[in-house]
């Protein structure tokens, strides 16, 4: 906001510095007292509803962790993660055996790590309690007016208006987006897994999970290797192979005899408009054994025996990186074609009297060109066909599968997460490829963010 | 006489291209769009079964069509398609306001935390996002939303509550939004709210459409998410997760060419509003405030 406004505003308001050791130093007993309490300090200054709710905060916090099974309890059990298998129990009353319920790993962690999140809660509103009852307290020494409930809520829809916006997708992202992503971390760090029967109690292992896949004489070491390598090689081919080819469809209908334009790109852009698991699965089911393309090609009789689209390791590579082209390259001439019109015209003219080829020109000046323009757009689409989800689960689903092994012959990191996950329940292995995923994923964009425009223009946006 | 002969000879060559261009892309559209023609003939296809040894049809019929909302039995269609529409409409007025706060917040307002809020939502945006669903699932069973009833509200949650970070987009487009508006209407006695509503929002029109859209199309194109939270509860399924099923070995035989005639069903209005989105988005992307 420019300086201006401040200016402008109807009633000045008298500055306090607004900060908790501040309030701590300058805040005198009333204060302090409020440290414990909450809402004191606005209480006896004026803002009886503002302090009430602090308060009924802070007790219900307290009740919250104190209760049998709260939050206390759930957090001392996270050392542990829960040490009592279920048990039959004889009832002499009834004479039938009964099942007493034992812990059970996951809830605790779940609900530890919840009960951690709501203590940082409490801290967080701890803080601007001591704060806010500072500042009525410091008004009201002034002299000056101290805002009353009904006039704190108004401020909401004015200089506070940001508290009312973020406040609703803030919560469902602390819920629903940090703490599973706490949760699933922490999951790294212990032998939560289908393996040695740890579904139910599990212990924290440290960093075991983490020397084992990074451990290439391992099994699942040897699978994780080869799973990095394709998923690079993928993410290389899916990027750069749609970048140039995309570039000169582009280019072709670019062309200025060329009619029609909007109808070719329309086209070609079906591709995106359709969803991805309808065309994606029609295809998979025309690559079949038994599918279309191998029945017209043996009609035809240009293949004697079947072609091993999703059997052969290659075969299931290769079909998946010209399948991506066909999803892709709309998305390319999308971003491209107005990319093109930018070139300087001049620029092609000097060649062209310098004597200069279509295809010297599509080198020496689109391509330059274009890649110069086009780098963080590269580095995103690489990043996000790191996390290509779809196209491999849809189209392969990670296989051709050899028995014992985990992972299939076209199988990415993310595919691979989702099978030990959900099919093979090795919770600890998927954690820890997600965390790796994370790693690779955020030094790529960082360095890319920090250096693309957009990030430094926002910087002088103010 | 020999520069006209050169210019014939150029006049020649060009055409050629041309004629070339033109078959190249003929040839190009028709690969595209195959796999989509192929599909829509099969879903008229006469007859059971996966594999035909011809390309088209030797029958055709509009059954396909009709079982999908007459016969019940197995998988009920219609159901499938409302309770994707509800939630699919649930999430995007969900989506489209946590997504306009967010941007109203971050582009026009100065707060403390609003610069590492940019950055928490950069990072966030980095982790896979099957990552997180395992852990979302235990966290709706914890609340006792993975059961009956409660589970399109589970589905609304799993695909709107991220949209707090998806912001970025709209945000660059309210960036373009001149400052001076806000000033005098501050100038005017209007408070942050209003400028919210009545000069942010109504600037916004084309991106706020595209907004609606693109998170309206999300439950339908989605089935990852649905598949881990509906399980095997199949009168919750939304339309991607009852097509996929029809292609599970035990329904394939019987049920592929009535796939073919749901997704055909399915895919028209998503291509449609693709469309429009493009549509919204271009015009968006020249511009808040004309002239």
């Amino acid at each position: 906001m420019p300086k201006t406004l401040t200016n402008t505003e109807p009633q000045r308001k008298p500055k306090i510095p607004d900060s908790l050791s501040i309030a701590l130093k300058n805040g005198g007993p009333v204060v302090w007292a409020s440290c414990l309490i909450m809402g004191l300090a606005n209480i006896l200054n004026g803002q009886l509803i503002m302090g009430l709710i602090y308060l009924a905060v802070e007790i219900g916090v307290i009740v919250f962790l104190a209760v049998p099974n709260g939050g206390l309890y759930w957090i001392s059990m996270l050392p542990s993660l829960g040490w009592r298998e279920q048990q039959k129990v004889f009832n002499e009353k009834t004479f039938v055996y009964e099942y007493v319920a034992g812990d059970q790993s996951q809830l605790i962690l779940l609900y530890g790590i919840a009960s951690l999140c709501v203590v940082v809660l409490l801290v967080l509103v701890w803080q601007s309690s001591v704060r806010s009852g500072y500042r009525a307290a410091a008004l009201k020494k002034m002299g000056e007016h101290v805002p009353n409930f009904k006039e704190q809520l108004r401020s909401l829809l004015d200089e506070n208006v940001h508290m009312l916006l973020m406040t609703p997708p803030m919560a469902c992202l602390v819920i629903f987006t940090i703490l599973p992503l706490l949760y699933m971390m922490s999951m790294a760090f212990t032998n939560y897994s289908k393996e040695g029967d740890h579904l139910v109690l599990f212990d924290w292992v440290g960093l075991k999970n983490f020397m084992t896949i990074f451990d290439s004489s391992s099994v699942i070491g040897k699978q994780f290797g080869s799973v990095l390598l394709w998923t690079l090689i993928w993410a290389f081919f899916a990027t750069f192979l749609n970048f140039f080819l995309g570039t000169i469809v582009a280019l072709i209908i670019n062309r200025p005899a060329i009619k029609f334009k909007s109808f070719w790109r329309g086209c070609l852009s079906m591709t995106i408009a359709v969803p991805q698991f309808v065309s994606l699965m029609v295809v998979r089911s025309m690559v079949q054994p038994e599918g279309i393309v191998n029945k017209m090609l043996l009609n035809a009789g240009w293949i004697s025996q079947r072609l091993p689209f999703l059997e052969n390791v290659t075969w299931a590579r290769v079909l998946v990186i010209v399948v991506n082209l066909w999803v892709g390259i709309p998305y390319t001439i999308m971003q491209v074609t107005g990319i093109l019109q930018n070139i300087p015209a001049d620029q092609y003219e000097s060649a062209r009297i310098d004597g200069a080829n279509t295809f010297q020109q599509f080198t020496n000046i689109t391509l330059p060109y274009m890649l110069f323009v086009m780098t963080p757009y590269l580095i995103t689409q690489f990043t996000g066909n790191i996390n290509n989800f779809n196209v491999i689960y849809l189209l392969t689903r990670g296989e051709p599968m050899y028995v014992g092994n985990s992972a299939g012959g076209t199988d990415l990191l993310v595919t691979w997460l989702y099978k030990l996950s959900v099919d093979q329940q090795k919770y600890n292995l998927a954690a820890v490829i997600g965390i790796f995923t994370f790693v690779v994923l955020s030094i790529v964009s960082l360095v890319t963010y920090r250096s693309s425009g957009s990030y430094k223009d926002e910087e002088g946006f103010k | 006489m020999s520069n006209k002969i050169k210019d014939g000879g150029m006049h020649a060559k060009r055409v050629m291209g041309d004629i070339i261009t033109y078959i190249f892309l003929i040839v190009l559209s028709v690969i595209w769009l195959i796999p989509f023609f192929w599909l829509v003939m099969q879903s008229f296809r006469d007859g059971k079964g996966q594999f035909i040894s011809t390309f088209l049809p030797k029958a055709y019929t509009v059954n396909n069509y009709k079982a999908l909302f007459t016969q019940f039995d197995v998988m009920n269609f219609p159901r499938m398609f409302m309770n994707t529409f509800f939630i699919a409409c649930c999430t995007c007025v969900i989506s489209t306001f946590f997504v306009l706060s967010v941007a109203y917040c971050t582009s026009r307002l100065k707060w403390k935390m609003r610069k590492p809020y940019m950055n928490m939502a950069m990072i966030l945006n980095l982790f896979p996002g099957f990552m997180t669903m395992i852990a979302v699932y235990f966290i709706l069973k914890a609340l006792g939303m993975t059961e009956g009833n409660r589970i399109p509200l589970a589905l609304i949650i799993c695909f709107s509550s991220g949209s707090g970070t998806g912001f970025f987009v709209m945000k660059g487009f309210m960036d373009t939004i001149p400052k001076a508006l806000d000033e005098a209407a501050t100038l005017d006695g209007c408070t942050r709210w209003q400028i919210f509503t009545k000069i942010t929002l109504p600037l916004s029109k084309p991106m706020i459409v595209y907004q609606i859209i693109t998170s309206f199309m999300a439950p339908w194109v989605d089935f990852v998410f649905a598949k881990v939270i509906c399980r095997t509860n199949s009168q919750y399924f939304t339309v991607s997760i009852g097509l996929w099923s029809m292609l599970e070995k035990e329904y394939v035989d019987a049920w592929f060419v009535r796939f073919c005639a749901g997704a055909v069903l399915v895919s028209i209005p998503i291509a449609i509003l693709f469309m429009i989105t493009q549509k919204f988005y271009q015009e968006a992307m020249s511009g808040a405030v004309k002239g």
